[in-house]
């Protein structure tokens, strides 16, 4: 017997009004708890994938879709740019490394990167199996495409022209895959990654021509490119622009505002999570508030057996953190459990990988700020229950 | 036992308890009698060291109640006087058996269980120690009462009205029970009560006059 099992034993006493108070609160947290993880880690992933891309060079157009299109791999392109600029923009003084991307094909709903090995290193992307393309045609595909696809080494497919799966499909030009990449928790595993020149081939067989033999007319679709220098930043944006068919999108300014932009409806969430869990806070005021009532004797009998008003105080102030506790406890689980439905959910539709089994620190401030909503709701209470008068209570009942 | 001097007390500058000077041995049993009203339940409660009088002294076990700060009169009052009170107050979300339990964790004794089967036994409760107050009857939520008042082996055992609700057949056990278990731990009992079917049971009376 103690504190401890007393607040239990009165919660216990009264199991639908905690389970109610638990519950609110526990989906207020749990609100937040998908917001926490879901954001976090879909800032990290695109963290991961924009990491050491200073600029990105596409076709006119909007920047936000070069850099979904070049870098995530999310959006079709803007178009493509004429090979021959984009080595110039290779050989500038203030550019230290370049990655040229071909686009514009997939198979079946992934898509196909023609592009230099330079690419799967910049992810820190290894063969699991096999080896890196060599030859035109060959391809190295990502995890997620060897798993969902059964593709493995020595398989062979045909791509489809465009970024959706209705597109016309290539027949006359098989891919072979000569090796999987381990997965590396970055765009690469969804992608289906093979030379610039397998992609030209293809379309050029496609046009059924050879006009573009001398390499004059070839183009790509974006160049990744990191600077040397950070003045670069506040040059070659304008450089590029102005010297061009170019434009230059910065991953850091385009993802920031892209996440200004979701940043809204996170907001409206996040306040309407609050609210469950301030209202969760004052559902669980009012039920102790009424309890004192009931246990207006039960105080007086306490004291009667030695109990001190201090410790009266700290019983009511330890049923509030109790049932903050589970409360906060319960969300936590019910929200790792949606955020890994949703990941599941999102698996299915080839988009962000995102599991409930991971954590943030901000949860250890959600419970804290959970615990204090319990703490501040019970103060009144408990205040109450420190200056219980004895006899007059007693003389009454 | 205790010993009580030109003890006074008043609500709202009514008098509702004039002792002037009263003395009782250990181990010895009394009737506090008077009509309702009279400070009967006042006089327990300043005996309890529940309720500070206006003026005067009570000692009780050679302590003065009035010196005592209110942590260690709560101390004090924990370890050396039991309660009965006459609404019993069970803690209805705990059974016989924490009923008692709780007494010894708030008079912050060492929680001794066999101590407490030994006393729930003794008041033929073994088989109700996991019962919860609203599953007994009022004879046998009584005896928790009473058992959870001795469980501490107080030196000092109040009881406030404990025959008011019962027959004449259970009036009788339950003065019994009371003095039977004040001797079983040589308590001084105090037994507050208006009902005349208890008089001729006890030797030692003390009449609270009441108003005129």
């Amino acid at each position: 017997m103690n504190l401890f099992t007393l607040s239990l034993s009165y919660l216990r006493a009264r199991a639908l009004s905690t389970a109610l108070n638990v519950l609110l609160l526990a989906l207020g947290v749990a609100t937040i708890t998908l917001l926490l993880l879901t954001m976090h880690q879909l800032e990290e992933r695109m963290g991961r994938d924009a990491r050491g891309v200073d600029l990105v060079a596409g076709a006119k157009g909007s920047p936000m879709q070069v850099i979904l299109s070049a870098i995530y791999h999310l959006d079709v392109p803007t178009g493509n740019i004429p090979l021959k600029q984009a080595q110039e923009i290779a050989k500038h003084r203030m550019v230290k490394k370049t990655i040229p991307l071909a686009l514009g094909d997939s198979y079946k709903g992934f898509r196909i990167v023609g592009t230099n090995p330079d690419y799967v290193a910049h992810y820190g992307g290894k063969p699991a199996a096999g080896r890196l393309w060599e030859k035109p045609m060959e391809t190295v595909i990502g995890a997620e495409v060897a798993q969902r696809q059964g593709l493995g080494v020595g398989a062979t497919f045909v791509g489809a022209h465009g970024i959706a799966d209705a597109g016309s499909e290539h027949g006359d030009a098989p891919f072979q895959v000569v090796g999987v990449l381990a997965p590396s928790g970055t765009v690469l595993d969804r992608l289906v990654l093979t030379g610039i020149e397998s992609v030209w081939l293809v379309h050029d067989e496609h046009r059924g021509t050879d006009a573009n033999a001398d390499g004059q007319d070839k183009e790509i679709t974006a160049l990744l490119i990191e600077y040397a220098t950070p003045l670069a930043a506040a040059m070659m944006p304008r450089y590029i622009n102005q010297n061009s068919a170019m434009q230059a999108a910065s991953p850091a300014y385009e993802t920031a505002r892209l996440f200004s932009v979701i940043g809204v409806g996170v907001d409206v969430l996040r306040g309407f999570a609050l609210v469950l869990i301030l209202s969760a806070g004052l559902s669980l005021f009012i039920a102790l508030y009424n309890a004192l009532a009931e246990r207006r004797y039960d105080l007086a009998l306490m004291r009667t057996l030695g109990a001190g008003p201090a410790k009266l105080m700290a019983l009511m102030l330890l049923e509030g953190v109790l049932l903050a506790g589970f409360g906060a406890l319960l969300g936590l689980a019910l929200g790792h459990g949606l955020t890994e439905l949703l990941g599941h959910s999102l698996k299915a539709a080839q988009q962000v990988a995102v599991t409930g089994r991971t954590w943030v620190p901000e949860e250890l401030w959600l419970i804290g700020i959970a615990l204090a909503v319990g703490i501040i709701a019970s103060l009144l209470p408990a205040w109450h229950a420190y200056r219980t008068d004895i006899a007059h209570t007693l003389a009454r009942g | 036992m205790f010993s009580i001097q030109n003890l006074k007390h008043a609500y709202n500058g009514t008098e509702v308890l004039n002792v002037p000077a009263w003395q009782v041995e250990q181990g010895s049993h009394w009737l506090v009698l008077g009509p309702s009203g009279s400070g009967k339940t006042t006089l327990l409660h300043v005996l309890a060291g529940i309720l500070r009088p206006s003026a005067g002294t009570a000692s009780v076990a050679a302590q003065d109640l009035g010196a005592l700060k209110a942590d260690a009169l709560d101390r004090f009052r924990g370890r050396n006087i039991g309660i009965v009170l006459q609404r019993l107050h069970l803690m209805a979300s705990l059974n016989a058996f924490d009923n008692l339990l709780l007494a010894q964790y708030l008079a912050g004794l060492p929680q001794d269980r066999t101590r407490v089967r030994e006393v729930l036994a003794g008041l033929d409760l073994a088989d109700k120690a996991a019962s919860r107050p609203h599953e007994l009857s009022f004879g046998q939520a009584q005896r928790v009462a009473v058992a959870r008042a001795v469980v501490n082996r107080p030196s000092l055992l109040l009881a406030d009205e404990p025959t008011s609700n019962l027959d004449d057949a259970r009036c009788l056990q339950a003065l019994e029970l009371l003095q039977s278990q004040a001797r079983g731990c040589n308590a001084t009992l105090l037994i507050a009560t208006h009902d005349q079917r208890v008089k001729s049971r006890m030797l030692n009376q003390f009449a609270l006059g009441g108003r005129p």
